[in-house]
């Protein structure tokens, strides 16, 4: 195996184990904020890893900036998506 | 044979049609017609994804798949969404009128709803 | 392997759907319906089909996730427990949807062999449109009337939404009511749109060649404004301003008048010259990709709901 694959196999591996580690969490921790944590955990490690992984996987150097974009756009996202439900349940246990 | 049993083209073929089965079957019972909308799509999903089927096995000339029914599947998708957002503005529309969300009221529309 | 993908694949599509069919909560069902949507995006690509894929994933699990889940919001307060249809009525149905399905099932299975397609007619005519992408050729150029009727479809259904405003609110201004912009939302609004904007021109621009094109771009791009809107930063525009109605039917009129043009120049409605046929295309597909994005966005923001200022 060459020495590129044998590097995407591992990272690759540790993201998935991220995720199921992230769904774990997300389906058994009791309240929505330590949900949210498990999720944003995954999310941000366990894709970056697969990143990573991919990284050597690219022909070219702007395939391997398009997989960096969709980490950060995802990063973004899952923080605002994170925060906005926090908001809520902060404001749904203080409100009314 | 066992081959063509495991393909994607099959597979999914299959799943469409069991989708077109599940939507139309929420179309047909449900309630709520905001739920129906969502049948709506169930149904039309579950076509699109025969036609995928169908594109998957066109594969040739160098493409992975028949070109032709992938574009009409776009054609669909966007027409179903406009069809998606029509029905959904007459929903809305009713419920500030009537303050329902069912079509109950009127029973001459629904003839399966016993008085 | 990749069969075990396919098989989980199509059990969580499957899963997701009877979810949406049993669950009592509307707002339950609209959020598997998205990922459900997300889902058939990644078994589009399983079907060889990144086009549809992105388009599944931008419009049918993105764009109408938002429709709905705003129609949900709109109508919570009115949730009656409605009578549902009878017991033995219920059984007849399933009967029959399972037979159609079956149906369906058994055209799957008796697809006849070797399947008939079009790619090579497609895969010959490609290098006259000056295109690398097949599905954009069918779209733009094979089937061009099919996308410019698909534009009318778009119109039509926005002038339907819009008609159900009463009538002292024809031509005033659709709003988006958010009660509350949460500050992260306001910042996302803030800092995604430049981003998005540029990977929607990048969609369309590659969908010459590669996977990509107006239908995804220019869901991006309305996906950027419905954002803007939402969170405040802009208000939705009145529905009878000029500019708002040119950008809307600037695609179709373009593209019919390039259409017209085809009988003088190349001998045939919607029939391209050869040797401009690609510039021409990219340029309807301009056109196309701002419409598309401002029919998208208006037909989520729904019908006017305040009255035209004067």
């Amino acid at each position: 195996m060459a020495p590129a694959d044998a590097f995407t196999l591992l990272f690759v591996t540790a993201g998935a184990i991220l995720f199921l580690a992230g769904t774990l969490g997300l389906l058994r921790f009791p309240d929505t904020l330590s949900r949210l944590h498990a999720l944003s955990k995954a999310d941000n490690l366990g894709l970056g890893l697969i990143v990573i992984g991919l990284l050597p996987q690219c022909d070219s150097v702007t395939a391997g900036l398009k997989l960096v974009c969709v980490w950060l756009l995802a990063q973004l996202s899952a923080a605002t998506a994170s925060q906005l439900i926090a908001g809520a349940v902060y404001r749904r246990k203080s409100g009314p | 044979m066992t081959a063509a049993w495991l393909g994607p083209a099959t597979l999914f073929g299959l799943c469409g049609a069991a989708l077109v089965g599940i939507g139309l079957f929420v179309v047909i019972t449900h309630p709520g017609l905001l739920r129906r909308i969502v049948g709506f799509n169930l149904l039309g999903a579950g076509i699109f994804l025969v036609f995928g089927a169908v594109a998957r096995r066109g594969a040739g000339a160098g493409f992975e798949g028949d070109p032709v029914p992938q574009a009409m599947v776009i054609t669909g998708i966007v027409v179903a969404f406009s069809a998606t957002a029509l029905a959904v503005a007459l929903l809305q529309r009713l419920f500030d009128l009537t303050g329902r969300e069912t079509l109950e009221a009127q029973p001459e529309h629904l003839p399966r709803s016993e008085p | 392997m990749t069969l075990l993908l396919d098989l989980a694949l199509v059990a969580w599509l499957l899963a997701l759907a009877l979810h949406i069919a049993r669950v009592r909560d509307d707002r339950n069902a609209i959020v598997a319906f998205i990922g459900f949507g997300l889902l058939l995006g990644l078994g589009w690509t399983r079907l060889a089909s990144l086009d549809v894929a992105l388009t599944e994933a931008a419009i049918g699990g993105g764009v109408t996730g938002v429709l709905l889940l705003r129609a949900e919001a709109h109508l919570r307060p009115g949730k009656a427990s409605g009578a549902s249809v009878s017991h033995g009525g219920k059984t007849l149905a399933a009967i029959a949807c399972a037979m159609v399905a079956a149906g369906l099932a058994l055209a799957v299975l008796a697809f006849p062999s070797p399947a008939p397609t079009l790619a090579p007619a497609a895969a010959t005519a490609l290098p006259s449109t000056g295109l690398g992408n097949p599905v954009t050729a069918v779209l733009l150029a094979y089937r061009a009337l099919d996308t410019l009727l698909e534009k009318v479809v778009l119109i039509l259904a926005l002038i339907g939404v819009w008609s159900l405003a009463p009538d002292h609110l024809w031509g005033g201004a659709p709003s988006l009511r958010p009660d509350v912009v949460p500050e992260p939302l306001a910042y996302l609004a803030q800092t995604l749109p430049p981003f998005g904007v540029l990977i929607a021109v990048y969609m369309f621009w590659v969908g010459a060649d590669a996977p990509g094109g107006t239908f995804q771009g220019g869901t991006v791009l309305a996906a950027m404004w419905l954002l803007v809107m939402l969170a405040r930063l802009r208000p939705a525009p009145e529905t009878r301003r000029r500019s708002v109605r040119l950008v809307l039917i600037g695609g179709p009129t373009l593209f019919l008048a390039i259409g017209f043009l085809g009988f003088a120049m190349a001998g045939g409605f919607l029939a391209y010259p050869e040797s401009i046929a690609k510039p021409l295309i990219v340029g309807i597909e301009a056109a196309l990709t701002l419409s598309i994005a401002a029919t998208l966005g208006l037909l989520v923001a729904g019908p006017a709901q305040t009255a035209p200022g004067r």
